[in-house]
């Protein structure tokens, strides 16, 4: 007797689909448990945690941003292999406008993002038409290049990079602009991708052809989702160079293209929930490795292949399987 | 100094070719994504200096043994990794470059790094070509690359596997109907690549000591070479070679040796923008820019 497993919705998953949710607290928490309470946590957390884990956690949102960036460009259909790239132009302006012209933070941060984001919307412009692997190529490059170029003209401090930058006034207030600014990111761009605009940038990614069929200049859509993307990124950076109180080559290191994309694949492609979560369990993971050095890079490539192989769907949707439905063995009818 | 430096920028061609054919012929001609070709260089590279120094086997013999590994370790990756992925380019290119990530840094971990690991010349000696210093490894490299280089060609349009090579590429599921199992011709175009990067990593290493930052150079090269020269054709991959090489070379005469890799990455993305098929490539031009 052959059997396979059957997918059922759990009862109050259907109950609390609509209105009638709001009849009961047991639907009300089912709806909001998964969603208020990973947020409270998140914002009391900063209390609970000494100065060294509050860094860690600084980081935890940097990363999340960059992968919550990284996912939402994928889900146009825009594999990015060069988060480097936004992180290093955010950074890399900000520390400009504050080195040079002594602006402060309070300014450059927000003016680098959107400058930064258009720099980089500008330069990946002329490959917008490219698909799949090629654009993944010439994201893969461009950050590599730029490297190469600042070591070669040594503009900007060449190797040296720039150093004095101005801190952020309070340690309190870094940590929960950086918070802040991930959770509207993650909850903002979670909206954004349910409305009708959000539907043409998925359908760009499901098939292209037919979107233009439908005659929507797909170009501009995905100009726009790369404005957006790549702003979100170029903050993170601009962001960091301020905490860091340095900019320099390492800004477009491997470790910020690499990095989030692990955290989007561990976590559950195509879910910004789950790109966030990916970053919750993957940075730290990496602080407790910082004992074993290279090592941790090692723990990444690992990673990266087991769940794309054993575990495609990530970590998040498959909880939220699990949350939603429950499984049985059933016959199967011959 | 012209003639020399065109002596060089030959020879530099042909190592280029010599690092890209095993490449080209898993993503260019296969379509299949093996991006840790760089690691299973490397990885070679290390396996015959453990087979010189540590086992103590001789030169020949260490070089075989590393290269039959390699080959090994190319069609296991593909057995167990790549076919669960297969299809998906970019699930490819994400297990790919993880494991050479993985391979990679582990050797940089274990400290294998620095000027004692190396390999010996094939034959110390050198030669006076036209008024230029030529050591005999270089030349070696340039008979050898060439004789792959053809042999790939002849493969790759005369013999049944060659042609299956081409035929997965241009389209699988016709292939199959044709009698072609895909995943066994997908398995030894890994394993075919993953010998051409030990063969051309044995070959050129000697000249240079061995070190995992060079697999993502050998990557980078290796997907330049193949890019502008246009996947699917050996042709091509010899023309953009000889186009890098020597850009490369003159750059780093005339300019300054920091302007190299610029050049190679600025070739890339300019040929990418403009025609994304490469110099040569013809297939699948829906596939890559709409």
């Amino acid at each position: 007797m052959q059997k396979r497993r059957e997918r059922v919705d759990r009862g109050i998953n259907v109950r609390s689909g609509d209105v009638f949710a709001l009849c009961s607290w047991r639907e009300m928490l089912y709806l909001a448990g998964p969603r208020v309470l990973p947020v409270i946590a998140i914002l009391l957390l900063p209390l609970a945690l000494g100065i060294y884990w509050q860094k860690v956690l600084l980081s935890v949102a940097v990363f999340a941003l960059l992968a919550i960036s990284w996912d939402l460009l994928a889900q146009t259909g825009m594999i990015s292999l060069g988060q480097a790239l936004f992180f290093g132009m955010g950074a890399y302006v900000t520390g400009i406008l504050n080195h040079y012209w002594g602006l402060p933070p309070l300014l450059t941060i927000p003016v680098a993002a959107i400058l930064g984001g258009l720099i980089c919307t500008a330069l990946l412009l002329p490959v917008l038409r490219l698909r799949g692997i090629y654009f993944s190529m010439v994201t893969l490059i461009l950050p590599l290049m730029l490297v190469r170029l600042i070591e070669a003209t040594r503009i900007f401090g060449g190797t040296e990079g720039l150093t004095g930058m101005t801190p952020l006034p309070s340690r309190w207030l870094e940590i929960y602009v950086i918070v802040g600014a991930m959770l509207a990111a993650l909850f903002g761009f979670r909206r954004l991708l349910g409305t009708d605009y959000g539907l043409v940038l998925k359908g760009i990614r499901d098939n292209d052809r037919s979107v233009i069929n439908a005659g929507i200049n797909i170009y501009w859509y995905k100009t726009q989702a790369l404005l957006i993307a790549s702003t979100v990124g170029a903050f993170a950076g601009a962001f960091m160079t301020h905490v860091y109180m340095f900019v320099g080559m390492p800004v477009f290191a491997l470790d910020y293209s690499i990095l989030p994309i692990a955290a989007a694949v561990v976590g559950g492609p195509g879910s910004l929930a789950g790109a966030t979560l990916g970053a919750f369990l993957l940075v730290p993971l990496s602080e407790v490795l910082r004992g074993v050095g290279g090592l941790r890079i090692v723990f990444y490539g690992v990673f990266l292949v087991v769940f794309i192989v054993a575990l495609p769907e990530g970590i998040f949707h498959f909880v939220q399987r699990k949350y939603n439905q429950f499984e049985r063995w059933v016959e199967v009818d011959s | 100094m012209l003639l020399g430096t065109i002596v060089y920028a030959f020879v530099n061609s042909i190592i280029l070719a010599l690092m890209a054919i095993g490449f080209n012929l898993t993503f260019g001609i296969s379509g299949v994504a093996n991006f840790a070709y760089g690691a299973l260089y490397i990885f070679s590279a290390y396996a015959t200096w453990m087979g010189l120094n540590l086992v103590g086997m001789p030169y020949p013999v260490a070089a075989a043994v590393s290269i039959l590994l390699t080959m090994l370790a190319g069609a296991l990756m593909y057995r167990f990794i790549l076919l669960r992925v297969r299809g998906q380019a970019l699930s490819e290119v994400i297990a790919t470059f993880g494991i050479g990530l993985a391979i990679l840094e582990i050797f940089r971990y274990l400290g294998f790094v620095g000027f004692e690991y190396n390999l010996p010349v094939f034959v110390d000696d050198s030669v006076v070509l036209a008024g230029v210093f030529i050591d005999v490894q270089r030349l070696l490299i340039v008979i050898i690359g060439s004789v792959v280089i053809l042999g790939l060609w002849w493969f790759t349009h005369h013999t049944r596997l060659g042609l299956a090579f081409r035929g997965i590429a241009q389209d699988e599921r016709t292939a199959l109907t044709l009698g072609i199992d895909s995943d066994r011709i997908a398995l030894l175009s890994v394993s075919l690549g993953a010998g051409l990067a030990a063969l051309a990593a044995t070959v050129i290493i000697p000249l240079g000591s061995i070190a995992p930052g060079d697999g993502y150079e050998v990557l980078i090269k290796a997907l330049a070479v193949c890019i502008i020269g246009g996947l699917g054709s050996t042709g091509g991959t010899i023309v953009a070679s000889f186009v890098i090489g020597f850009a490369e070379r003159f750059t780093d005469t005339y300019i300054s040796s920091h302007w190299t890799m610029i050049v190679s990455l600025a070739a890339i993305l300019v040929v990418l923008t403009l025609k994304p098929s490469g110099l040569f490539g013809k297939q699948k031009e829906l596939e890559e820019r709409i």
